[in-house]
């Protein structure tokens, strides 16, 4: 039989929300985070929002750039803890929580873009 | 493929040093090179982030109004200017990694590294005019 091994598309999950993320977080970001709450720019009305998000395009973008970038997460963090702070042995465990913790976030992410339908 | 073969359990005791668990403090490249791997922490934050806005627009106007006050509380502030520091360095560190992982050949001439980049650079560009468009612009 042969045995199929996730890493590959673990990887490309993890590429992809490198891209994802890379594009459009950086915006979104200084707007959201830093632009509308410094008072630099006039956050948008809240009907300006509910129509944004009703709207099927920027919800799927949004699906997409939650769901890769938690994945894009889960596969570097976990890289990264084996290799920054030695513990390999902790694998399961760690992978377990990380790709389960993207798992978990890609449903809300879903679920809470649904409710707009 | 055929299955993997069974190895045994022991193997012999490795020459190998005890690496310190701060080997990355030691020099400015693997500085660096950590500093780009904890730019995902920043990129689920945003996630969270984000979601916690939507949730507040599928919530109401003064879920909304309430979102908007918490997100310019200091210590929220403070950490999403951190965050933003990251992102961008992500997106940074991410396109200029992309000519290395991506292969691309036109004919039998390889795709220079500068135009993979550059296309990633001008993709931020634009992705991030549509961002500013969607949530500012009509």
């Amino acid at each position: 039989m042969i045995r199929r091994h996730p890493e590959p598309l673990l990887w490309m999950l993890f590429s992809a929300g490198g891209v994802i993320s890379g594009l459009l977080m950086p915006a979104l970001s200084f707007l959201l985070g830093v632009a509308f709450p410094l008072g630099w720019l006039t956050p948008p009305t809240h009907e300006h929002m509910r129509n944004l998000l009703v709207n099927p395009l920027a919800a799927v973008t949004l699906i997409a750039l939650c769901t890769l970038s938690l994945f894009h997460w889960a596969h570097r963090f976990r890289h990264t803890l084996y290799d920054g702070l030695q513990i390999k042995h902790l694998e399961e465990v760690i992978a377990t929580i990380c790709y389960g913790g993207a798992i978990v976030g890609s449903a809300v992410a879903v679920y809470l873009l649904w409710q707009f339908r | 493929m055929a299955e993997a073969p069974n190895y045994t359990a022991y193997h012999p005791r490795w020459l190998r040093r005890r690496v310190s668990t701060y080997w990355w403090l030691g020099s400015w490249s693997y500085f660096a090179f950590v500093l780009r791997e904890a730019t995902c922490v920043f990129v689920a934050w945003f996630v969270v982030y984000l979601l916690m806005l939507v949730q507040a627009v599928l919530h109401g106007e003064s879920d909304y109004q309430q979102f908007l006050m918490w997100s310019a509380r200091p210590g929220v502030l403070l950490f999403n200017v951190i965050s933003l520091v990251f992102l961008v360095y992500h997106a940074f560190t991410f396109f200029d990694a992309a000519p290395r992982a991506m292969v691309l050949h036109v004919g039998k001439t390889r795709v220079p590294a500068s135009l993979i980049a550059g296309g990633h650079y001008l993709a931020w560009a634009a992705a991030s005019a549509v961002v500013f468009w969607a949530l500012l612009g009509a």
